[in-house]
């Protein structure tokens, strides 16, 4: 199964250059790969249907447990093969359908990239790999739906899906993780068969919660659907693969796959009933609205999304039996009808359905191909769509109470499917040939062989239900946990699912027939419930947009004193709090109280820094500073540090030299640079703070005992071994001696870059003056007297 | 003497900080050199206060013996003045190199390399997303 999934990933990679090689049979080419996978997945039709499970395990992160893990049972299978199987006409197809474009190879390379992590994820069994499948498929829908990347419109769609259904993978990992750590394993065949009681554990609700917005997210239950219309800005192949037969219904999947481990709970089956049903009947109105032939079956896949989770839902064996039938003929008809639209829209050049009629006489392949799907989409026997909404019937009775509930739902939402066959069919194909019929033409094979054969499975399931009943009923067992079969026949006798369904089909012939006034009354509707999903996620992402700029705005306003104040609030505030919280404050035993010298010189320090603070002259605040300077200096001398006291003495004076002397050639200290007292403030409580911290530190510090050890060293070995009475002389020339080789490094880096920075002053540079933005020097400033 | 020091220092460090929170490139120039000598204190301090016992090896000696200063920090702190005055020259002419070329002082004057945002572009931004919706 690993060799399948990479077969196709590699035919990925070599499908631009496949293209480039042969443009014209590319596509033939490449839709061998899927073609042959399919074939290979057929193999295990037999074994499977007849209950058996297949595993492949390759370690892939053994250190975190995590494996490349492959389960084949049945519901696994019907998910494979149709995304090998339609993936395979809808490569053929796009072939025609993108002919000529110049990115086609690029397409080939998302298409198959996509189909690949499709097949990964329905086939993966390690939850984490399951999840990088799941993520994948989400970002080659993202290149996909952006694919005519120069239109704006499919670029917010594009970046819409993406956030969306990433947002929901997000939930879905913490999910996932919270299942594993449960389960004690990343594997969902061992979970199942572990007999852990999730249903039962605290963390429930949490991994309910979690995995379902992933699922909704990505199967786009209502409120998270408004991304899928969008999503049909899409070439045509795509909306036909991924979203309507394959991708959008991960989410199911997921659902599905999950029910054995977490469902049957109420939580379970009302959140999905009330979930699922809203979806249907949202989907299916919204269908008859639309004019779009692509939104109409865009909507009408909403409404098949939310019947299928509503169907887990309930979770009676009929609903279930239900679930696999409607699964598979919704991928069949759906697939059908898509590709036939994008043949409609590659015939005549546009997909209204109110610039569209007539058309039967000049495409009557295509129209034939939806005129089956339709019927099957509409439920109408002896088509296999009709089998599974007997089932959905049946099964929504067999749940009792919380069955009608859906009932009526449900029932509605079917016959708004009724009204959108003949919104797909009789609009386009019958009546009156309109203008855009008259140049209207047949495609190529490409476009209309997936159809076909799609159209006609759909026929022939219905027909000889037989046929697909093994792998039905595989499926059915895996999604319920236990052994199940299932038996398909048109006539089941006059039980009250047909009548049941007798209502629907007068129902949606009345929907089809008053469709003008039903379109008026839902937009009314619409109109009035003022719920526009899509403009809301424009505030959202200007809110989002907003924080980001605030937030920035904040941090980097442009303002070195915002700057400063950020970064040394930061730097004091960590170690601070770290001590406070960590409890290593700790007070010194106090000593040397009586030592009158060192508190005089402390005294000096201190006055020296709060005048330079407060001085307003220059000259006051140079001075202030020597005092301090010059005290620090004396204090280094009276507590036994010589060198350093007379060092600290040369510097201080050289500095005060050389400030001096840069003084005269800098403007006064002035009113311009002020600030306002609430600034003041802040500043004020920002170095208090800082100071506090300084203090505190320096403290705990002080009162921790000093390990001898070097200072001992330091003092035998100073004149033993490098014959010098200075023991401080001593470790800056010898025993550190390359640490000072740095230091006179820096001194000599810094005395170049002055002389850089001076010299640079004196270069022409006539060019720079008219090409570089200047500043608008402004007032110079001016003061008071110094 | 050391928690008098220790909070001495404190001082030390708050008015350096409030000097380097100015917009007065040269306040903030003091501000370092006051950080610098409260830095070098600290280190200092931690190595231990001892008063008149110098580390220097008396004439007959061979070893230090008996009550002296740790001469490790004082090394280290030799370093450090040496090289806070390096740091405090290259800025010094920073500063007056700044005042030549773009006349001012004020730290929140200086723009070329984060420009105050301009409206257009903002608007742009705006127009942009109004568009896409539109579209849509």
């Amino acid at each position: 199964m690993l060799a399948a999934v990479l077969v196709i990933f590699l035919a990925a990679a070599i499908a631009p250059t496949l293209h480039r090689l042969l443009p014209a049979f590319s596509h033939w080419l490449l839709a061998l790969v899927p073609a042959g996978v399919t074939v290979w997945f057929a193999q295990f039709l037999g074994p499977v249907s007849g209950g058996e499970t297949v595993l492949q395990v390759v370690p892939w992160v053994p250190a975190l447990g995590v494996e490349l893990a492959f389960r084949l049972d049945g519901l696994s299978l019907l998910f494979a093969l149709l995304v090998t199987g339609i993936g395979t006409f809808i490569t053929a197809y796009a072939g025609g359908y993108l002919h000529g474009h110049e990115h086609q190879g690029r397409f080939y390379l998302f298409l198959l990239a996509f189909m690949g992590s499709m097949l990964g994820l329905v086939l993966a069994d390690d939850v984490i790999s399951l999840f990088v499948f799941w993520e994948l498929t989400s970002v080659t829908s993202f290149l996909l739906i952006g694919f005519n990347h120069e239109d704006g419109r499919s670029r917010r769609s594009a970046v819409q899906a993406l956030v969306v259904t990433s947002l929901g993978g997000l939930a879905l990992l913490a999910g996932l993780v919270l299942m594993g750590l449960v389960g004690e394993g990343w594997r969902l065949t061992a979970m199942e068969a572990s007999g852990i009681d999730f249903r039962a554990h605290a963390l429930y609700l949490p991994i309910l919660v979690l995995i379902l917005l992933g699922a909704f997210t990505k199967s786009a239950q209502v409120p998270f659907h408004f991304w899928l219309p969008n999503a049909m800005d899409a070439p045509t192949p795509v909306s036909a693969y991924l979203h309507s037969a394959t991708m959008v219904k991960a989410g199911v999947y997921l659902v599905a796959r999950l029910n054995p481990t977490l469902g049957g709970t109420e939580v379970w089956t009302y959140t999905l009933a009330a979930f699922g049903t809203v979806t249907a009947v949202w989907g299916g109105l919204m269908a008859l609205r639309s004019t779009d032939l692509k939104k109409v079956l865009a909507y009408t896949t909403l409404m098949a999304l939310g019947t299928l989770t509503m169907l887990v839902g309930l979770g009676t064996e009929y609903a279930l039996k239900g679930f696999a039938v409607f699964l598979l003929a919704h991928s069949l008809y759906k697939g059908a009808l898509f590709m036939g639209a994008g043949a409609v829209d590659h015939g005549t050049g546009t997909r209204d359905v109110n610039q569209l009629s007539g058309l039967w006489p000049k495409m009557r392949l295509t129209g034939l191909f939806i005129l089956l799907a339709s019927l099957s989409m509409a439920g109408l026997p002896p088509f296999f769509g009709f089998l599974g909404k007997e089932l959905m019937y049946e099964g929504m009775l067999e749940a009792g109470s919380t069955g009608t509930f859906v009932l009526v739902g449900m029932v509605l939402a079917n016959a708004t499917m009724l009204g959108a066959a003949g919104l797909v069919f009789v609009k386009p194909f019958l009546g009156k040939p309109s203008q855009a019929a008259e140049h209207a033409h047949e495609g190529s094979p490409s476009l209309w062989i997936g159809p076909a054969v799609l159209a006609s499975l759909g026929l022939a399931f219905g027909l000889f239900g037989s046929l697909p009943a093994p792998l039905m009923g595989a499926v059915t067992s895996a999604v319920a946990g236990t052994a199940k079969t299932v038996d398909l026949h048109l006539w089941h006798g006059l039980t009250p699912a047909l009548g049941l369904s007798a209502v629907t089909v007068a129902l949606g012939a009345a929907l089809f027939l008053g469709l003008r006034g039903v379109t008026a009354a839902l937009g009314g509707l619409a109109r009035a419930s003022r719920v526009n999903f899509d403009a809301a996620w424009d505030h959202v992402l200007a809110g989002v947009d907003a924080l980001a700029r605030a937030v920035t705005n904040l941090l980097q306003a442009g303002r070195l004193s915002r700057y400063m104040l950020l970064t040394i609030a930061v730097m004091f505030a960590l170690p601070g709090i770290t001590l406070l919280l960590r409890g290593g404050f700790a007070m010194p035993k106090a000593e040397g109280w009586a030592e009158p010298l060192g508190w005089f010189l402390c005294f000096l320090m201190l006055l020296g820094t709060f005048g330079a603070m407060l001085a307003t002259s220059r000259l006051a605040a140079v001075t202030a500073l020597s005092i301090s300077g010059l005290a620090v200096a004396l204090f280094f001398l009276a507590y036994s540090a010589p060198d350093v006291g007379i060092t600290q003495l040369m510097v201080e004076t050289l500095t005060v030299i050389i400030i001096v002397l840069v003084l005269a050639k800098l403007p006064k200290f002035g009113p311009s640079e002020r600030t306002d007292a609430a600034t003041r403030l802040v500043k004020l409580v920002v170095a208090v703070a800082a100071g506090g911290v300084t203090t505190a530190i320096l403290l705990s510090v002080t009162a921790q005992p000093l390990s001898p050890h070097l200072s001992d060293y330091f003092a035998a070995a100073s004149y033993v071994e490098a014959y010098g009475r200075n023991v401080v002389n001593v470790i800056i020339v010898d025993f550190r001696g390359f640490d000072t080789l740095g230091e006179i490094t820096v001194v000599a880096m810094a005395g170049l870059g002055v002389l850089a920075l001076l010299k640079a002053r004196n270069a022409p540079k006539p060019e720079e003056d008219a090409a570089a933005p200047r500043l608008d020097p402004g007032k110079p400033m001016t003061g008071e007297a110094d | 003497m050391e928690v008098v020091l220790a909070f001495t220092i404190g001082g030390l460090v708050t008015g350096a900080v409030y000097m380097l929170l100015s917009r007065n490139l040269l306040r903030l120039l003091f501000g370092v050199i006051i950080l610098s000598n409260a830095v070098n204190l600290s280190i200092f301090l931690a190595g231990g206060l001892d008063y008149g016992v110098p580390p220097l090896i008396q004439g007959a000696d061979k070893v230090l013996e008996g009550t002296y200063a740790n001469p490790l920090p004082q090394a280290l702190i030799l370093t450090a003045i040496v090289i806070g005055f390096s740091l405090l020259a290259f800025a010094l002419v920073l500063v007056y190199r700044g005042w030549q070329d773009m006349g001012t002082i004020d730290g929140d004057a200086l723009r070329v390399a984060e420009p105050v945002e301009t409206t257009p572009a903002l608007e742009a931004a705006a127009r942009a997303r109004k568009h896409g919706r539109e579209t849509a």
